[in-house]
């Protein structure tokens, strides 16, 4: 089987002299679609060549945007004030949004600590158990500890709003396409945009409308974070088993009966595996959605970015870590069974139970104290994480012996890996880089994908944005490159040592996490400005989704596969290379796809830290309010992201109808 | 079925329109934050560049808005040009230091009105290009530059692509330096850091190595304290050159301008700030003021407020006079 798929079509077109292999090759599909694009090529570059050149993408082929967007940017700034379609319609979509939050973080600050914590650990009990609300607890008292306790209410004020949106405007999407095949069919591009498209590229045009701001903010995460909601409630919805909805359909149930009482409860799985993922998705806006005014703890995160002091980022980031953790053990508990009526009515007491519970710690705590977090109670880390942050950049930036500071490494990687690639792609024709991507997509996909591949890049060119493109697609596909290498080696490590995979796992949590802004920092003060630090800041990122998935992959290898190979006196490297890694291709495919996409999502927040190219125009284009800039370049990341998706996400013929 | 789904969430949409468009307009200057006066107090809503002395400014004013006159302040950091925005709208109320956007200025100031001039902040700003003193002192020539070529092998960085690394910073800054490179045909490659948090730790790494370094930077920061830097002379800066830039940035061959820093207050709440109001319009002080709190919040990692209060008790002169 291995042997089979990993044949790649250069060695067919190398053989093509020889009538007798080329006859055999040609049996090969691959080789007959790289044949095909080969073919397809060397009859339309001679003219494309004569016609504009062969360079990076002609100047002849792209289109200005910039006159239309910038015209669209003063006149919304000129009307906002005054035309019926903010005062009318933007106007109470951000007045709703604000009331919300105000009514949420209203009920925070009365509850006060006390209640809060209370409240949270009494709601992780009933829905997941004991450990959890023990987490629960200690978390909220961390970050109380750690004098962060206004922050994370107003955070998590704005997540709640923020989530309920997501998941109200997620799950009625992915009822939709979940029922409904031609939306189906419409909302997957929709989705998949929203999806592709940097989230730093949307907060330009929402702060046009809306202004900075708590409402802004919202609306940004909502866009970001209700895609998965849409995408797991449609894969729920369509998964049902077909006998279970005969059975239904023969019962005489009406389309509604049918919708609520089978299909919704099936998918049951899927729609919490939604929420949780749409939280997870939101609170990693928490922090960007800071840059336009947000406040809470992405607020404090960038405000301590902005004086390098890692510490107090750090402070700020350990609470929105823990509410991270905490909301997934909620979301993420053990299913509870079926309940019949009686069961119901006990559950309701005890909701009620914990409810009271919960007003009277709070308003003895009141009583007592008072209801904001006690001044004397915090534990000051960021004086120790500074001091210990400049010790390593002391001892590791220049001149270790044997191995050279990490100074060095980022020039050496960005001398004698990314000048090379970047001006490999730069300098390749602008119709061979079509053709290349079209070959590798249809290799892996079909024609669709190929075809979809093929438009994003040449939308990237029509755009006039090629070279940065080239550039940031030389940093990423680099940075893939080490994380799939640290990832593997990582990840083959824990699938063997369960006692590896223990350890591993609060950290790649935390790496998962984190926000990328509280690394930035150290990341620069040991790389150095440029593309280097960038892409160190990526690969801390993308890393623990690759160690997760590989290593769940080959963790899943048929066990009686493996028996027979070691029975037979395989090495552990032999079953490594020949049973597990073959049997584990499917996980090892979705893990490099994901390393793409998550690589790619770094890119603006590592222009940062100066990985220039797209990045940097998006950022400018924020700081700079200049929709032009900013939304061409935002775009042409997302035609970048979904090229690459392309043309690494494995596509069965059926799906792509 | 299916029918009956899209009949449902065609009317559940037009619900939301209703709801959203049924009760007359909603007015977007006129939403504040939620946390706003949350707990009954009087708000005040200030914009934080992300450079340390803009900190420091609101650090101050903060401080001295909630301990003399009993106000809650909230904060936003928001770069210059979304910052404008944001005064027109009200979403913040006050900035305290601008750098200068005349196309800002024209827009909101003269045109909608909606921004009003708050008066100089009593510091000056400038902008230029600097390298380390310890590298000018052994180059004196370096200073000139006619003669920056002829160091550009020494500042060369893997970054800087065969040419010498002229360091610049966030993408938010006014900077010529591209166009500056370009006209006065210099053997540079402009790199953006892509943040001042960046930049600064960058500067601070060479200076520990006292390796030379060519930087975008300006005046006043609290950096020079701990890393003295001296400026390069460019060609001076004349109103024609100014003209000529404003027409089309990329033809700008002449130095940076020394401009007064100024406040902009939102027009509104120049009307019914009250107090508020009038403290930040007198809100004036000096270059060693601002780098006294600046260097404190960001190199002795003081909170700012604790950073603002020890500045308070040691100058009670200069501030009481904003509070008549």
């Amino acid at each position: 089987m291995s042997s089979a798929t990993t044949t790649t079509g250069r060695p067919a077109v190398a053989a093509a002299p020889a009538p007798g292999a080329l006859r055999t090759a040609l049996r090969r599909p691959a080789a007959r679609k790289v044949l095909l694009i080969a073919l397809l090529t060397a009859v339309a570059a001679p003219f494309a060549a004569a016609r504009w050149g062969s360079g990076s993408w002609p100047s002849g082929l792209t289109v200005a945007l910039d006159g239309p967007l910038g015209k669209a940017n003063d006149w919304i700034i000129d009307n906002r004030d005054s035309h019926w379609l903010f005062l009318y319609f933007f106007g109470h979509v951000s007045n709703a949004v604000i009331v919300s939050v105000r009514a949420v973080y209203t009920v925070l600050l009365a509850l006060g600590w006390a209640g809060v914590t209370a409240g949270a650990g009494l709601l992780a009990w009933r829905v997941a158990g004991r450990r959890a609300a023990v987490t629960a607890v200690a978390s909220f008292a961390v970050c109380g500890l750690l004098g962060m306790w206004v922050p994370t209410m107003r955070t998590l004020a704005l997540m709640t709003v923020a989530v309920a949106a997501s998941v109200a405007v997620g799950a009625l999407l992915g009822l939709a396409a979940g029922l409904s095949d031609r939306m189906f069919r419409v909302l997957r591009p929709v989705l998949d945009t929203m999806q592709a498209l940097p989230a730093f590229a949307y907060l330009l045009p929402v702060v046009l409308v809306f202004g900075i701001g708590v409402a802004p903010a919202v609306l940004a995460t909502v866009v970001y974070a209700a895609p998965p909601m849409a995408r797991l409630t449609a894969l729920g919805l369509r998964g049902t088993d077909k006998g279970v909805l005969e059975a239904v359909d023969s019962l005489g149930a009406t389309g509604r009966q049918r919708l609520l009482t089978a299909r919704l409860p099936l998918a049951r799985r899927e729609l919490l595996l939604g929420v949780n993922q749409t939280i997870m998705m939101a609170l990693s806006m928490a922090v960007i959605a800071s840059v336009i005014g947000a406040d809470g703890l992405g607020d404090r995160v960038y405000q301590a970015l902005s004086t390098v002091d890692v510490g107090s980022a750090l402070a700020a980031g350990v609470p929105i870590v823990l509410l991270a953790i905490v909301l997934d053990r909620i979301t993420a508990g053990s299913p509870t069974p079926r309940q019949g009526p009686a069961r119901r009515g006990r559950t309701l007491t005890l909701w009620a139970a914990g409810a009271a519970a919960t007003a009277l710690v709070a308003t003895a705590a009141r009583l007592l104290g008072g209801q904001s977090w006690p001044d004397g109670w915090t534990v000051a880390i960021a004086r120790p994480v500074n001091t210990a942050k400049d010790w390593m950049v002391d001892h590791l930036y220049s001149g270790v012996p044997g191995v050279g500071g990490t100074a060095d490494w980022a020039a050496h990687y960005t001398g004698w890996v990314l000048d090379p690639l970047r001006d490999g792609l730069q300098s390749l024709p602008w119709w061979g880089a079509l053709a290349l991507v079209a070959a590798l997509a249809w290799l892996i996909g079909t024609w669709r994908t190929a075809l979809t591949a093929v438009l994003s890049l040449a939308a990237i060119g029509v755009l006039g944005r090629w070279d940065a493109s080239m550039d940031t697609l030389s940093q990423v596909l680099a940075a893939v490159a080490v994380t799939l290498v640290l990832g593997f080696a990582v990840a083959v490590a824990a699938a063997r040592s369960p006692r590896v995979d223990r350890l591993l796992r609060p950290v790649l949590d935390v790496f998962q996490t984190m926000p990328q802004f509280v690394y930035l920092i150290p990341v620069v003060a040991l790389f150095g400005i440029g593309r280097a630090p960038a892409a160190a800041a990526a690969i801390v990122y993308a890393l623990p989704a690759v160690v997760r998935i590989v290593s769940q992959g080959l963790r899943q290898a048929d066990p009686a596969a493996l028996e027979s190979a070691r029975s037979l006196g395989a090495t552990g490297g032999q079953q490594l290379r020949q049973v597990q890694f073959p049997l584990a291709r499917a996980s090892l495919l979705l893990a490099v796809n994901q390393a793409v996409v998550l690589v790619l999502s770094v890119v603006i927040i590592g222009a940062l830290v100066g990985g220039g190219a797209l990045g940097y125009e998006v950022v400018f284009g924020l700081a700079q309010g200049d929709l032009a800039t900013g939304l061409v370049a935002g775009t042409a990341i997302a035609c970048l992201g979904l090229m690459l998706d392309r043309v690494t996400q494995p596509t069965k013929p059926k799906e792509a109808n | 079925m299916t029918r009956k789904v899209k009949a449902a969430v065609l009317a559940a949409a037009v619900g939301l329109m209703a709801t959203a468009t049924g009760c007359g307009a909603a007015d977007m200057t006129k939403q504040s934050s939620p946390y706003a006066n949350a707990a009954g107090a009087k708000t005040v809503t200030l914009s934080v560049q992300s450079w340390v002395g803009a900190r420091a400014n609101t650090a101050v004013a903060q401080y001295l808005l909630e301990h003399e006159l009993d106000y809650r302040v909230d904060t936003v950091q928001v770069d210059e040009v979304p910052a404008w925005d944001a005064l027109s709208q009200g979403r913040v109320d006050a900035m305290l230091e601008d750098w200068g956007h005349p196309e800002q200025e024209k827009r909101y100031v003269q045109d909608k009105k909606t921004v009003t001039d708050g008066g100089d902040l009593g510091v000056t700003g400038h902008i230029g290009w600097w390298v380390p003193t310890y590298f000018a002192e052994a180059h004196p020539d370096v200073l000139d530059w006619r003669n920056l070529d002829k160091y550009a092998s020494q500042l060369r960085t893997s970054e800087s692509g065969g040419k010498g690394q002229l360091l610049d910073g966030s993408p938010s800054y006014v900077t010529n330096d591209k166009a500056l490179v370009k006209n006065l045909k210099l053997d540079y490659q402009v790199v953006f850091a892509g943040s001042e948090a960046a930049q600064i730790t960058q500067i601070k790494q060479f200076a520990k190595d006292k390796r030379p370094f060519l930087t975008y930077w300006y005046e006043p920061q609290w950096l020079f304290n701990q890393v003295p830097m001296t400026e390069v002379k460019l060609p001076a800066y004349t109103d024609e050159c100014a003209e000529k830039g404003t027409a089309d940035p990329s033809t700008v061959d002449c130095a940076y301008p020394t401009t007064p820093l100024k406040k902009y207050l939102n027009t509104e709440f120049t009307k019914k700030g009250g107090k508020a109001a009038r403290f930040l319009k007198k809100f004036h002080w000096t270059k060693e003021d601002q780098n006294e709190v600046a260097q404190m919040i960001a190199e002795d990692k003081l909170p700012a407020d604790e950073a603002a209060k020890r500045w308070v008790q040691r100058h009670p002169d200069v501030w009481k006079t904003w509070l008549d």
